[in-house]
Formats: structure tokens, C-alpha cells, sequence
């Protein structure tokens, strides 16, 4: 594994029942580049990002093996600590869910969970992640209100900034721009290459155009298989297998 | 047109049941009824009020609701949050939790009743509490459990990423989303609770005094009810429809407290 690589992905396989879901993939994310996961819907790109964060622990019917390298440690096999390995990760899911408080009380609950209390640091804090997150000037006055009634794009940057507000190094977005209007999509999209200097941000997809504008590396997945891995200059200027091709061509999704 | 039909048909008969208790119960309801505990041959047409029936129904009540909620509460908590890889173990708990929801509660009073022998008690607030109790826990757990089956796994996952340990998602996350329901699930408890006759039979007793400690018998208006209308003397059965009154009357007041408070709190639940 070399120096480049955060995430280091060997051979894992996930099954829920009879059904293979992730078919013995082997995949490198590199540390401070955006890698986007494509493949058509049902090829497993959800079930990897939660293998990545261990949420596989929620769904007692899902059986995974292989190993997961995080720097080097296998996540798979770390039995403590699951709750500290997750905050390295901060996610982001299709559509927002807020937690059922008022917006500050979202990302100063996730700045207890680092360990964060004094009030003065808090708020802070909350000021710092809102504005990585591109919301503080729109909410600047509305933080003791319930978080439910903002509107979704604004949700989904809540969401983004209490996932930053736990201090993690990897962000992991699964289709985070699908439930949105094009500006707050444009304003996440902004957002992600402005993080990725400081974070290994890891994005699934399946809107080609996306994965154009800000991958810096590709891979691309089908019915459970890593069909081609490579940089986004590779896999769309010159892809190498015949599915991908015809996936880049539109011809099936 | 079937359901339009099936539809008012339960609303005229909700309709008269309540227009029979205000209409027989307010000819007769006093003021002396209300402040007042019942005198010598109050139930052959003597003065006195039923003041120690309401009390003891409402200091009952309230004992077993509160039991019912912190037995309750964790209960329903963890089944959700900690036994969620156990789908089968969930299923099987569901499952008891219904069938002694279905147990009739005059089973509970002799249940109750053993135990209190058991334990060497009297005919008491004690033993009506505990027995109610009982009797309220599996409606408190089930109707909780429905409300918490309810938190969307988006939101789980949401506050598990953050690094959540699986007691901040029981009491920071599932108690938040769920007030309003579990709200609901206490009042539906308390109104089983202050309206049983059976379970309170052979354990709370009965008595003409206000209740006046644990350990004594009181008086509960779902028997001071019983007791009036068995009475020869029509003037008392009427004072029977003023109990059922103030009775109903006890639990449209909870219920619209109970609807305010859930109000409240209602504006922070996320909706999916």
C-alpha cells in the first residue's frame, strides 16, 4: 500500500441471504482526492459506503468478509471502539436527515460526541462547520429553530457541516445531490472540492456529468463487480472494458 | 358506501353513550358530590359526595402510570435501539407483549390478588397500584414500541456516523422523534388504568374515607359506579351516571392536557 492510499478495500465480499451483494472487490482510495463510486442502481455502490463506516452493523442479515484498511488497521476486524471509528468518517446520505433538534443543537451535538462542551467553543465551532458548509449566512438567524424546517438543500449542508463537526478525515456521500435543486447541488458539489485538501472525500453516483465536474478518481461498478478502477482521466478519456464503455456511452444504466 | 355507513355508525352510538352519562349525570351531579366523602347509608339515598372515589382514582391512576412509564420506557427503548440484530428475539418479545395485552383484567386483580397475599398486604393503594400496574405495562410497551418502529433507519444511521453510542440514540434521538407518540402512549394507559374495575376489585378495596396512605384501602370511581347502581334506590343509580360523568370528564381533561404537551413538542420531530 503506498503513501497515496487512504482506504485500502481487499477482497470483500458481502452477502445477505443467497444474494451476493459485493463480490470479492479490491479497491484503493487515495488520501485528499475525490473518488467517485458510478455503476448503475443495485450494483452495490450503498452497501460499500456502509461497510466504510460499519453502519453493515445495523442489518443483522448482511454477512461481510474481507478486509478494510484504514491507514492500515482492518475496521472489519476492530471489535471496541466502533462508535470512535465511525467519527473518523462523516456521512452524508441521499436525502437529509436532520436529528429531531434545533439546527445549532444538530452540530453542537456532534461536538459533544468529539469531546466539545465549553459554550464558548461550542458555538464557535458551530459558526466554523456552518460556514464550511456554505449555510451560515443563510441561517445566521434561525439556529434555535428546529431543524425540520429548513428546506432540504439547506438540510443536506446542515447535515454536511454536523458531519464535519466530528473532526473526521475521510467524507463519505452516498448520492448526496439526488434529493436536491440544481444550486444547493452546485453548493455541495463547491463545497467538496473546496474539503478535499483536507479531507479523502468518497462519493457515489450515478450522474455521469457529476462525476466529471469533480472526480479525481473513478471506479466504476457492476451487479456486485469492480468493473475498472482508475483516474477519471483513464476511465472516461480511455476506458479499457467493453461494459464501461457502454455505460460512459449511455447505451445502459 | 359500507364504510360511510360502518362510520357513523360507531360515531351515533359513541354519540349516545356520552349523551346518556351527560344527561342522566348532570340532573343529578352537586357540588356536595364533588367536595364531599360519602356519609352513613350514602347508598341507600343518604348525603355525601363520591370526593373520596375521585381521589383515590386519580392517586391510583397516576401511581401506576408512573410506574408503568419507567418500567416502560426502557423497555420499549430497548427493544428498538439495542435488540436490533435480533429481529427474532424482537418478534417473540412483540408477541408475549400482545398476548398478555389480551389477558382480561379481572385475571390481573387475582393475579395481583395472590401476590398480595403472597407478600402478607392488605386491600390497598399499594396493592391496586402495583396490580394496575401490571395490568397497563404491556398497552405502555406496545403502544411505544409502535411509535418508536417508526424512527426511519436514515436517521440511525444518521447519528450512528456521527459516533453515537447506541444509549445517546435511545435517549438523545428515538425520545425526541417520538414525543408526541409517547405522549400519546402514557394517556391511553392512564385512561385503561383510572377506568378498570376488575383489576382494582380485589386489591385497592374500598372505603368510604379519602385515601390516606399506601397502605390503606381506597376507594376507585369504576366501583363507587358499581356500588351506586346496584343500589335499590333510583336517586342513587343516578348518582352512578354523575361518577361516570365526573369519570369521563377526568380523562377528556388529561387527554387535552396531554394533546398541548405533545404540541409542544412536537416541532422538532423530523418529518420522512
Amino acid at each position: 500500500m503506498d503513501h497515496s492510499t487512504k482506504i485500502a478495500i481487499r477482497n470483500l465480499n458481502v452477502t445477505a441471504g443467497k444474494t451476493q451483494i459485493l463480490k470479492n472487490i479490491s479497491i484503493d482510495i487515495p488520501k485528499n482526492k475525490i473518488t467517485v463510486i458510478l455503476g448503475p442502481s443495485g450494483c452495490g455502490k450503498t452497501t460499500l459506503l456502509k461497510c466504510l463506516n460499519r453502519l453493515t452493523d445495523l442489518y443483522p442479515e448482511l454477512k461481510v468478509s474481507g478486509q478494510i484498511l484504514i491507514d492500515d488497521s482492518n475496521i472489519l476486524a476492530a471489535k471496541e471502539d466502533i462508535y470512535k471509528l465511525r467519527q473518523q468518517m462523516g456521512l452524508l446520505s441521499q436525502r437529509p436527515y436532520p436529528l429531531p433538534m434545533t439546527i445549532y443543537n444538530n452540530i453542537a451535538y456532534a461536538l459533544k460526541l468529539r469531546g466539545i462542551r465549553g459554550r464558548r467553543e461550542t458555538h464557535k465551532f458551530v459558526v466554523q462547520y456552518l460556514q464550511q458548509a456554505n449555510l451560515w449566512e443563510e441561517i445566521r438567524t434561525r439556529l434555535r429553530e428546529p431543524a425540520s424546517r429548513l428546506s432540504i438543500g439547506q438540510q443536506q449542508r446542515l447535515c454536511l457541516a454536523r458531519g464535519l463537526a466530528v473532526n473526521p478525515e475521510i467524507i463519505l456521500a452516498d448520492e448526496p445531490t439526488s434529493a436536491l435543486d440544481p444550486i444547493s447541488s452546485q453548493f455541495i458539489e463547491e463545497t467538496f472540492v473546496r474539503l478535499k485538501h483536507d479531507y479523502t472525500i468518497v462519493l457515489v453516483t450515478h450522474v455521469l456529468r457529476q462525476a466529471k465536474r469533480i472526480a479525481d478518481n473513478v471506479v466504476f461498478m457492476y451487479l456486485g463487480d469492480v468493473i475498472e478502477q482508475g483516474s477519471v482521466e483513464e476511465v472516461f478519456g480511455n476506458p479499457k472494458m467493453e461494459k464501461t464503455k457502454l455505460y460512459l456511452g449511455g447505451t445502459f444504466n | 358506501m359500507l364504510m360511510v355507513l360502518a362510520t357513523y355508525f360507531i360515531l351515533v352510538i359513541l354519540a349516545i353513550i356520552i349523551y346518556s352519562i351527560f344527561e342522566k349525570g348532570l340532573k343529578s351531579i352537586s357540588w356536595e358530590m364533588l367536595t364531599q366523602v360519602p356519609q352513613g347509608g350514602y347508598y341507600y339515598g343518604k348525603g355525601g359526595g363520591i370526593l373520596n372515589a375521585i381521589m383515590g382514582s386519580l392517586s391510583l391512576a397516576f401511581g401506576a402510570t408512573v410506574l408503568a412509564f419507567l418500567i416502560g420506557m426502557p423497555v420499549a427503548l430497548y427493544l428498538n435501539v439495542f435488540l436490533i440484530r435480533h429481529k427474532r428475539v424482537i418478534s417473540v418479545i412483540r408477541f408475549l407483549l400482545d398476548l398478555v395485552w389480551g389477558i382480561p383484567s379481572i385475571v390481573y386483580g387475582a393475579f395481583g390478588f395472590s401476590l398480595m397475599i403472597f407478600f402478607g398486604l392488605q386491600t390497598s393503594l399499594l396493592a391496586g397500584i402495583l396490580t394496575v400496574t401490571l395490568f397497563i405495562l404491556p398497552i405502555m410497551i406496545r403502544s411505544m414500541d409502535e411509535i418508536l418502529c417508526t424512527v426511519p433507519i436514515g436517521l440511525q444511521e444518521a447519528a450512528y456516523s456521527l459516533g453515537s453510542n447506541k444509549s445517546e440514540i435511545a435517549f438523545k434521538i428515538f425520545t425526541r422523534q417520538s414525543v408526541s407518540g409517547i405522549i400519546t402512549a402514557v394517556l391511553l394507559s392512564f385512561g385503561r388504568g383510572i377506568g378498570d374495575a376488575a383489576a382494582v376489585l380485589f386489591t385497592a378495596g374500598y372505603t368510604d374515607h379519602m385515601p390516606n396512605g399506601m397502605l390503606e384501602p381506597v376507594a376507585t370511581l369504576p366501583l363507587s359506579i358499581f356500588f351506586q347502581l346496584s343500589s335499590p334506590v333510583p336517586e342513587v343509580q343516578n348518582r352512578a351516571y354523575a361518577s361516570a360523568l365526573v369519570l369521563t370528564l377526568i380523562i377528556l381533561v388529561v387527554s387535552l392536557f396531554s394533546r398541548g404537551l405533545g404540541k409542544r413538542y412536537h416541532k422538532t420531530k423530523i418529518n420522512f
